[in-house]
């Protein structure tokens, strides 16, 4: 297959990334549109890929015509095309609504901010899309680096927060490079499917364990799963708006989906389940990631710290999904990082409206905003049932699948654990939502009220949060069409 | 003894790679952190070009270069070039990492005007 | 069974969603047109509804399937008898309810009232969906929709009390949700299928103390929304939102849903012959005859009206329950019946609740003395319903409560007639009261302060549903065959035709 669309999809934002600067000097209004085109090409590309990939099955792509595995190979199934499309319809939808925000909180930094947007697109993009490990180290540095430097334009603490996450994510990425290398002294080869091929013979040696840890290890730490997850709060909290509406759903989610490529593409199942408990320990780990998510958030009082903790529950997910390591679990997994995508961004873009208006951030102030801003606090409102799982909303279907995978690996705890995770979150979100909605009793006679006009966040910020809120609502009914044609594949056979 | 002088290159990086893990978690200061931050990183460059090491080989550039006849090449006369290459990149990914973490650093300076993770999370109570 | 294809349900249970978006939108500028919606969508959701009789009445289910989730489980509607028995009843009482609240809202110069209309039908969309649904992942979507739109309408008046009633609401009802996910995560990694059957479907499934505990876990979930003791304490909580909404609550929708539902569980997914092979059903009755009792006594004990009114449905609902729980023919009828018959006489004695509050505010049963001569329809009304749900003829709770009677003669448990019998009497005991001090007690200056019946939006629903009652008690096929349907969705349960 020599279309070149796996490679256009890294590529446009890549160029357009070392592009904005100069154009950025020149006239600074014309960054805005050029990402935007930049990231269309990229979810258009992606789009036709997954097309592609249904019609055809997996898609190769060789980097400069060199076979695997002497080459770079990109390797395009239906997971990464999935993967694909998410990374480059979110970034698309985040980048549309920063207009004001960004403007707003970094007025001197307009350039520089779409430059590193721009290449923390690229590097998740080619995570997702990349079937060479080495490969994949590098780009996950370009987005960890990008990341880093986005995180740090923020707020007043946001330096230091950033700081101590690239201590961590340097740590990670490092265990992650150094399991490369083990497994290229055992092998001598870099690419996945070969990996896969020759790793069988070797599972009893020491090397394929550690460096099986090591990566672990490593991508615990990028995609915040417990204990790994200090850096998360305070780096998502000080950041601007854009940027933890940016980071929030997709770093962490390429960062399960590096979990599963590894635990299961890489290392076969027989590897990862039944020769070492593997899949049973992240199992626990991913419920005391749920349960400590959930708890903690209780008592934050900002609402993006807040946020930042249902995340690290919402990756507990995902993780007890691949530990379960059965069909429904995968299926719930790797469902639950589309549906918790689309939910964090909404939650984030929320934030980010409410910030960019009114200016506030603590939950107990959030009096009167349902008639200042309505359309906002519906969306919030959809969003909040479906992190609950509240059916019709998606987040309930993915929810179905996990508890389904539990009950079928006769984990009935993890099962009770996923329900009890959703009241906790629906004590959360309700608590917000009350704030919200319900005045206080003094404030309101016999219809007797304050003149609060409406004052809805701007369009630009209005639209994507709208369309993402549809997604919601609609993407979970079709969840079954979803399945059946994308995330079917994607799940290892045999499990 | 047979074990730490035939499988020395690994010990070596092993207790870099623990000096530079220290330095990172237990240190106070934040250029020292970054300074771990560097041994870490550098620790594992080492092991991966030691591990492409052969015994009597020499630097993997092949004589005579293009355009003359090129003779068979023995493998095992060469050093494994791959590691080196990869490690190129790896260290142009240390470097830039090392740069940002500069940044961050003069930063935090200006802001905290200092540079000890204690008193800063002292400033910003 | 044979199936007919059609989109009838589909459209019945949209029909007021869409009506609560263009509340919405209509918002409180043009209030007319907004409750014209309403209006309009009561009246088209039931005429929908009416129209499906022909087809359930021969005997036959109507079928519509929307999308397919997985292998074996699908977003569909199956209307059966039983369905559409609720469909039918949520659907008229709607449209009372809906005249009702417009006469209530308006009364009282109520705050919020889009919300209220809003959220109104889109209870209504989860409650007809709850009644339509064709297996237990539907049924559930439409569950936790009913849940969710029903909490603003608890904490409407957002006082702390509110607040605090609506979220015990919440509470409540999310955990039950909660052990009904469980469980039906169970029945289908048990049985590769979640679609109803008349008898059941959980035959051979799974051992013994396996389908033991689903059944407790089923019951536990569905059950809080039902208001079974142990966990009705939500229920007399809820009071605290306008009357419309408790009479939406008890009588249209929200437990008359958890007791459909608990039904379904009972006679669709496990069936009578799994459930005596389980000895399950006697442990089920007693449960509910301890309910029946110990409400019944809870209820003398409550001076606030409505409060009062609330213990009477967990009492009725635990004898719906109960007559499910006997597994004979009769009783299952008796119960279903009883479904509709208490619906009609319970939401009179809201409706005559809120009359009360809206023109005096008096919520206290004390306060009430002599209320009967400046409000003689009124209370008339609430003594024909009260006197039916004590089981009196010739109002309708006389017919449920003699089939439920020949239903525990059938199942050769004495015992559960006598339990009925203490529940009239108990019926009687705080009702009674109330009616003899309404119109035979020294009236607490009523007259002379000017008041008298409350508007005519809300005192001809209360009336039409009252003799109604009286109607369906002499006839209990009129308008609706209701009695019909309930025979044939017990003759459907016992795989019969």
């Amino acid at each position: 297959m020599t279309l070149p669309f796996p490679i256009l999809i890294i590529l446009v934002p890549l160029i357009t990334a070392f592009f904005i600067p100069i154009i950025g000097w020149w006239r600074r209004d014309l960054c805005y549109p050029l990402v935007i085109v930049a990231l269309s090409v990229s979810t258009l590309s992606s789009v036709f890929i997954l097309h592609l990939v249904e019609e055809g099955g997996t898609i190769h792509y060789y980097l400069g015509s060199w076979d695997p595995p002497w080459g770079i190979e990109y390797v395009i199934d239906h997971l990464n095309a999935f993967m694909a499309i998410i990374v480059s319809a979110i970034s698309l939808i985040v980048a549309l609504s920063s207009k004001r925000s960004v403007e707003r909180e970094l007025p001197q930094k307009v350039v520089y901010f779409y430059c590193l947007f721009l290449l923390q697109v690229t590097g998740l993009l080619g995570i997702v899309v990349t079937g060479d490990m080495f490969n994949l180290y590098v780009f996950l540095e370009i987005a960890s680096l990008a990341g880093y430097a986005l995180i740090a334009i923020g707020e007043d603490g946001a330096p230091f927060a950033s700081f101590n996450y690239m201590i961590y994510g340097t740590i990670g990425a490092c265990f992650y490079l150094l399991s490369v290398g083990y497994l290229y002294v055992v092998t001598g080869s870099l690419n996945m499917a070969d990996l896969s091929r020759i790793l069988p013979d070797l599972y009893h040696s020491k090397v394929v364990l550690m460096a099986f840890a090591f990566f672990i290890v490593g991508v615990g730490l990028k995609m915040a799963l417990f204990p790994l997850h200090v850096w998360l709060p305070d780096a998502y909290t000080y950041a601007p708006s854009a940027v933890s509406a940016l980071v929030a759903p997709l770093m962490t989610k390429v960062g399960a989906y590096v979990l599963i490529r590894i635990v299961f593409t890489v290392f076969t199942p027989s590897f990862s389940i039944s020769l070492i408990p593997a899949t049973t320990i992240l199992s626990w780990v991913a419920v005391i990631a749920i349960l400590f998510g959930c708890i903690l958030a209780l008592g934050q009082t900002d609402l993006k710290r807040m946020l930042a903790y249902v995340l690290i529950a919402e990756v507990g997910y995902i993780a007890l999904g691949v530990g379960l390591a059965n069909k429904a679990g995968l299926t719930g997994a790797i469902l639950h990082i589309l549906n918790d995508a689309l939910m964090m961004t909404c939650l984030f873009l929320v934030v980010g409206a409410i910030l960019y208006k009114v200016g506030l951030r603590n939950i107990h102030q959030f009096t009167y905003l349902h008639r200042k801003m309505p359309i906002t606090m519906a969306a919030f409102t959809v969003a909040a049932l479906s992190v609950i799982g509240i059916p019709p909303t998606c987040g309930f279907f993915s929810k179905w699948y996990l508890v389904l995978g539990a009950i079928d690996a006769n984990q009935w705890l993890f099962a009770v654990v996923l329900l009890v995770s959703s009241l906790l979150n629906a004590i959360l979100f309700f608590r917000v939502i009350e704030n919200i909605y319900f005045e206080p009793a003094n404030a309101h006679g016999e219809g007797a009220h304050e003149e609060i006009s409406v004052d809805e966040a701007p369009l630009s910020m209005l639209i994507p949060i709208l369309v993402v809120t549809a997604g919601i609502l609609s993407l979970g009914v079709l969840s079954g069409k979803i399945i059946s044609s994308v995330i079917q594949f994607a799940v290892p056979a045999g499990l | 003894m047979e074990l730490i002088i035939s499988k020395y290159n690994y010990w070596v990086y092993i207790i870099l790679m623990m000096i530079g893990f220290y330095a990172m978690i237990g240190k106070r200061n934040l250029v020292k952190k970054l300074v771990g931050m560097n041994i870490f990183q550098t620790a594992i460059i080492l092991y991966f070009v030691s591990t492409g090491a052969k015994r009597g080989a020499s630097i993997p550039i092949v004589e005579g270069g293009h355009g003359e006849a090129i003779h068979a090449i023995h493998a095992a006369h060469y050093v494994n070039p791959l590691p080196h290459v990869l490690m190129l990149t790896a260290i142009v990914v240390m470097v830039s990492t090392f740069g940002v973490a500069l940044a961050l650093i003069i930063m935090l300076y200006r802001r905290y005007n200092t540079l000890e993770e204690d008193e800063i999370l002292e400033l910003r109570k | 069974m044979e199936a007919v294809s059609s989109i009838r349900p589909m459209l019945a249970v949209s029909v007021s969603a869409l009506a609560a978006l263009l509340i919405l939108f209509t918002g409180e500028r043009r209030r007319n047109l907004r409750e014209l919606w309403t209006i309009l969508a009561s009246v088209t959701k039931f005429f929908l509804v009416a129209s499906m009789m022909p087809t359930v009445l021969a005997g036959k289910i109507i079928e519509c399937t929307i999308i397919d989730f997985s292998p074996g489980i699908a977003l569909q509607f199956r209307v059966d008898a039983f369905g559409f028995f609720f469909g039918t009843l949520a659907s008229v009482l709607w449209i009372a309810t809906s005249i009702y609240s417009i006469g209530y809202m308006r009364g009282l110069n109520e705050h919020a009232q889009t919300r209220y209309f809003f959220c109104f039908a889109f209870a209504l969309n989860g409650a007809l969906g709850v009644a339509f649904a064709g297996n237990l992942l539907t049924l559930f979507i439409f569950y936790e929709i009913l849940t969710i739109a029903t909490f603003p309408l608890v904490a409407h008046r957002e006082t702390p009390e509110a607040v605090r009633g609506g979220r015990k609401y919440l509470a409540y009802l999310l955990t039950g949700a909660a052990f009904v996910f469980f469980s039906l995560g169970l029945t289908y990694t048990l049985t590769g299928t979640l679609d109803f059957a008349g008898g059941g479907f959980l035959r051979g499934h799974g051992s013994d103390n396996l389908l033991r505990l689903l059944f407790v876990t089923f019951v536990l979930g569905f059950g809080t929304k039902a208001a079974v003791m142990p966990i009705h304490e939500w229920l007399p909580t809820a009071m605290v939102a306008p009357t419309p909404v408790s009479a939406l609550l008890h009588a249209v929708a929200v437990v008359k849903a958890g007791v459909f539902c608990v039904l379904r569980v009972v006679l669709y997914v496990f069936g009578p012959q799994l459930l005596s092979d389980l000895n399950l059903w006697l442990v089920l009755a007693y449960f509910a005859s301890f309910t029946i009792i110990v409400s019944g006594m809870l209820a003398l004990a409550q001076d606030n009206l409505k409060r009062r009114l609330a213990f009477s449905t967990i009492n009725n609902l635990a004898i719906i329950i109960m007559g499910a729980a006997l597994l004979s023919p009769s009783a299952i009828i008796g119960g279903i019946f009883h479904i509709a018959g208490h619906g009609f006489m319970k939401i009179t004695l809201f409706f005559v609740a809120g009359a009360i509050y809206v023109k005096t505010h008096k919520e206290n049963v004390s306060e009430l003395d002599g209320i009967g001569r400046a409000m003689p329809i009124t209370m008339g009304s609430f003594a024909i319903a009260a006197m039916g749900i004590a089981g009196t003829p010739p109002v309708v709770g006389f017919i449920s409560k003699w089939y439920l009677c020949l239903g525990s003669l059938e199942a050769k448990e004495i015992v559960f007639m006598f339990v009925l019998l203490t529940s009239a009497l108990l019926d009687i005991a705080y009702f009674f009261p109330i009616i003899y001090n309404s119109f035979f007690s020294k009236p607490q200056g009523w007259i002379n302060s000017g008041v008298d019946e409350a508007s005519w939006l809300m005192v001809v629903p209360l009336t039409a549903c009252a003799v109604i009652s009286v109607i369906l008690g002499i006839a209990p096929d009129a308008f609706f065959r209701f009695f019909r349907v309930a025979t044939l969705a017990a003759r459907n349960i016992a795989g019969i035709g």
